[in-house]
């Protein structure tokens, strides 16, 4: 099953990109049907028409109103987006020139965000260097890692499985490698990983065994 | 006055001189129009080596450092050397005063100060390349705090975006004045060609907003010296500070860009349809109402920045109303077409070419004005695919439309026309080549500003790759025919009206001499007017 926002969003792609299509066509096709029918030899002197008040209205007020209804399908989508459920698990997401590091509640470090499937995750992102943009393609979110700022992202993962994660706010030389995953997991996998002891300094870096895991 | 054309009058200068320090309104376009042209083909070559180096993952050709001066620098030249200063400087030097039945605009001194503005901005970009940290690697966008801690020259090169805002200053005040002041006698405001309404809605974001990035600048380069903390979190700057105060110019910067180009458009069509333009008013008003709106969705190119979930609505929902005026334009110039009288030679071609492609791009534009779909694709190659396609779809496109309805005019050289629509066919087919896997890939994912990437996303940059060498080829083909033309002895024609045009510049000498008029003209109709058309049938 797909994520709540990953539909919502591609729903609105498509019914923008639908009514659009069917403009760009109708354009297309009158400009060349005109151009066909009345060509020099076809129509050798033209009709002084130079405006109509009513198509002049038809044309504001229609197109008006469509893009009305893209702006609340899109704004729909975008509460979603913002409204990260109360009982969601926090992660403390840090970029720096070239690396995303995640922090959880327990104070767990880890340079991939494991998490448990089903369970909504909130993401506050901050930045200690310059900025970033923490983007993840397959649940159609991002948002950017600012120095001095909290912003945040939430998404909730409805299946098992590895998703890439991208930095999508040019940082510098290696911008284009400042890429880590997401892994979701089933919560008793989750746990065993979340819970299990580690040596108190620096970043952990055990990954939880992930067999059959596919990377979309 | 006898009749000695602008390009061959002796003056009191001679030879390179006599150009270089002429005031005459076409000496100055005809300057411009070789800078441009210049810096167009460097900046070329430049998205051309990216092209290559995206061909496969990992090297191919140059080292990351190399990659990112490169998109910073194409954007760059693209942006303020090119297409800012694109229509009004080439074309609307050129034609503005003739079109308005003027002698020259209204200050030619500043306008040939605008001119060594232009020039000295573009030396300073390049004295940047070799001085300092060497070559900018922050993106034409110059987003702190990236730009304040790269050791790269970014102090320079901001510095001459800096000077290149006074020539676009110089030359949007000029032409407010030009346009309020110069029209021939006959010529309201509402008989004024469409071109000359859309330089003017250009002209005053010149003069509002311009000095707004001429200050950001500043203080980035204030902020790199001196550390001052007006942009820098670490002194207790705020970045998104920045952001808007880029885009506040920015945004309306895009206007600046395709409005000239859409004026274009209002007089291509009618000079080659035979007849008036259909909506005449709409287009000249959807022209103010563009310039007006542009200055309230600056917040769009902030979406996922983090600034507050209201102003991400209202900024949405003002972006949404700014389709609605560039939608009826396009309509207008459809439905102009309507029993028009159709003579499909060179210039027409980039217009129909333009009509397409600009409405893909503004309709995708759609896509990213709502919030939950732009989220997904900003700063992804959708975005890339999307301002190509508005930008150089548009403004490019009409630039080189334009050079080819008015190239005849300003040179008194005619080119082949087969070649240049065959220019034009190559052109248009590497162009969706090159760009619109761009836009399946940025849904896919694929951020921009990456010199490297996952291996799922290479076929449509394989794709893309090869049509940036097909749209190459047709630019190629537009430039050396254009060249040709300029140089052959036996392509001269001292025809007037070459098209069957109605506009003013018609009807003055081929190639028009120093003052354009022997005799103030006057007019009585509108500028698109024919007589002896078939009367409509019923009037509305
Ligand atoms: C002639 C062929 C052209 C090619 C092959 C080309 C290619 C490219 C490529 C590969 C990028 C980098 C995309 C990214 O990763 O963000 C780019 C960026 C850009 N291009 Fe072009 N482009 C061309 C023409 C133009 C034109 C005519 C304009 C303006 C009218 C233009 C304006 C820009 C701008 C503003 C950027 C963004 C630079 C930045 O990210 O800082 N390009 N182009
Ligand atoms: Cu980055
Ligand atoms: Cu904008």
């Amino acid at each position: 099953m797909k994520q709540t926002i990953v539909q919502h969003t591609d729903l609105t792609f498509l019914i923008i990109i639908g009514i659009s299509f069917f403009f760009l066509a109708v354009i297309t096709a009158l400009m060349f049907y005109f151009m066909y029918k009345y060509s020099r030899k076809k129509n050798p002197v033209a009709t002084d028409i130079t405006g109509n008040t009513t198509i002049e209205i038809l044309w504001t007020v229609i197109p008006t109103i469509l893009v009305m209804v893209m702006f609340f399908y899109g704004y729909a989508g975008f509460k979603q987006i913002r409204n990260a459920p109360s009982d969601a698990m926090t992660v403390k997401v840090t970029g720096r020139m070239w690396v995303w590091n995640f922090e959880y509640e327990n104070g767990v470090k880890s340079d991939t965000l494991f998490v448990p499937t089903g369970k909504p995750v909130k993401l506050e992102l901050n930045s200690v260097d310059v900025n970033h943009s923490f983007y993840i393609p397959a649940f159609r979110i991002k948002e950017d890692a600012v120095p001095g700022r909290k912003n945040y992202l939430w998404f909730e993962p409805t299946e098992d499985g590895e998703y890439y994660v991208e930095c999508a706010e040019y940082c510098g030389l290696s911008h284009s490698y400042m890429l880590s995953k997401v892994v979701s997991m089933p919560k008793d996998k989750y746990d065993a990983w979340y819970n299990a002891p580690r040596p108190k300094e620096g970043a952990d870096t055990t990954k939880p065994k992930s067999d059959t895991l596919k990377t979309k | 006055m006898d009749n000695v054309s602008y390009l061959d009058y002796k003056g009191k200068h001679k030879g390179l001189l006599g150009w270089i320090l002429s005031t005459d309104h076409k000496r100055i376009a005809v300057l411009y129009l070789v800078s441009l042209i210049a810096f167009f083909l460097v900046a070329m070559t430049f998205g051309f080596l990216m092209r290559l180096e995206m061909l496969t993952p990992g090297k191919t050709i140059i080292d990351p450092q190399t990659y990112n001066a490169l998109f910073t620098l194409h954007g760059v030249i693209m942006i303020f050397l090119f297409i800012i200063p694109g229509i009004p400087a080439v074309f609307g030097n050129f034609f503005l005063p003739i079109m308005l039945g003027a002698k020259d605009v209204s200050f030619p001194r500043l306008n040939l100060l605008s001119w060594y503005f232009y020039i000295g901005g573009a030396a300073l970009v390049l004295i940047s390349l070799f001085t300092g940290g060497g070559p900018i690697d922050t993106g034409w966008t110059f987003y702190v705090p990236y730009s304040l801690r790269t050791q790269t020259n970014v102090s320079l090169a901001v510095f001459a975006a800096f000077v290149l805002g006074f020539s676009s200053i110089l030359t949007g005040l000029n032409f407010i004045v030009t346009i309020h002041r110069t029209r021939c006698p006959g010529m309201g405001w509402f008989k004024m060609p469409l071109f000359a309404w859309g330089l003017y809605s250009t002209a005053w974001i010149q003069v509002l907003a311009t000095p707004v990035i001429g200050i950001t600048l500043l203080l980035i380069i204030l902020e790199r010296f001196f550390g001052v903390g007006i942009f820098d979190p670490a002194l207790g700057g705020d970045p998104l500070l920045y952001q808007h105060l880029f885009w506040i110019y920015s945004h309306p910067a895009v206007y600046i860009m395709i409005l000239p180009a859409m004026g274009l458009v209002s007089e291509i069509i009618p000079t080659f349809s035979k007849k008036d333009i259909f909506g005449y008013g709409p287009i000249a008003m959807s022209s103010l109402a563009i310039a007006f709106l542009g200055y309230l969705v600056w917040g769009h190119h902030m979406f996922s920045s983090g600034i507050s979930d209201t102003s991400r609505a209202i900024f949405s929902f003002l972006t949404f109303i700014v389709a609605i005026p560039t939608g009826i334009k396009v309509f207008n110039w459809v439905a102009t077409l309507y029993k028009a009288s159709i003579d499909a030679r060179a210039p027409f071609w980039f217009v129909v070419a333009f009509i397409i492609i600009f409405s893909i791009g503004g309709l995708t534009g759609l896509v990213l004005g709502s919030l939950n779909t732009d989220i997904h694709l900003t700063d992804t190659y959708f975005v890339v695919a999307h301002f190509h396609y508005v930008m150089f779809g548009g403004m490019g496109l009409l630039f080189f439309g334009g050079l080819h309805y008015w190239f005849p005019k300003m040179f008194g050289k005619m080119y082949n026309e087969k070649i240049a629509k065959l220019g034009t066919l190559i052109f248009v087919i590497g162009f969706n080549g090159l760009y619109f896997p761009m836009f399946i890939m940025g849904y896919l994912g694929m951020p921009r500003r990456y010199y490297d990437y996952l291996p799922q996303y290479q076929i449509y940059h394989v794709i893309s790759t090869i049509g940036s060498w097909v749209l190459i080829i047709g630019i190629l083909i537009l430039v050396f025919n254009l060249l040709k033309a300029l140089l052959s002895k036996s392509n001269t024609t001292t025809e007037l009206n070459p098209w069957g045009g109605t506009t003013l510049e018609w009807t003055v000498p081929t190639p028009p001499p120093l003052e354009n008029f022997d005799v103030i003209p006057t007019v009585t109709h509108g500028p698109y007017y024919r007589p002896n058309l078939i009367k409509p049938e019923k009037s509305h």
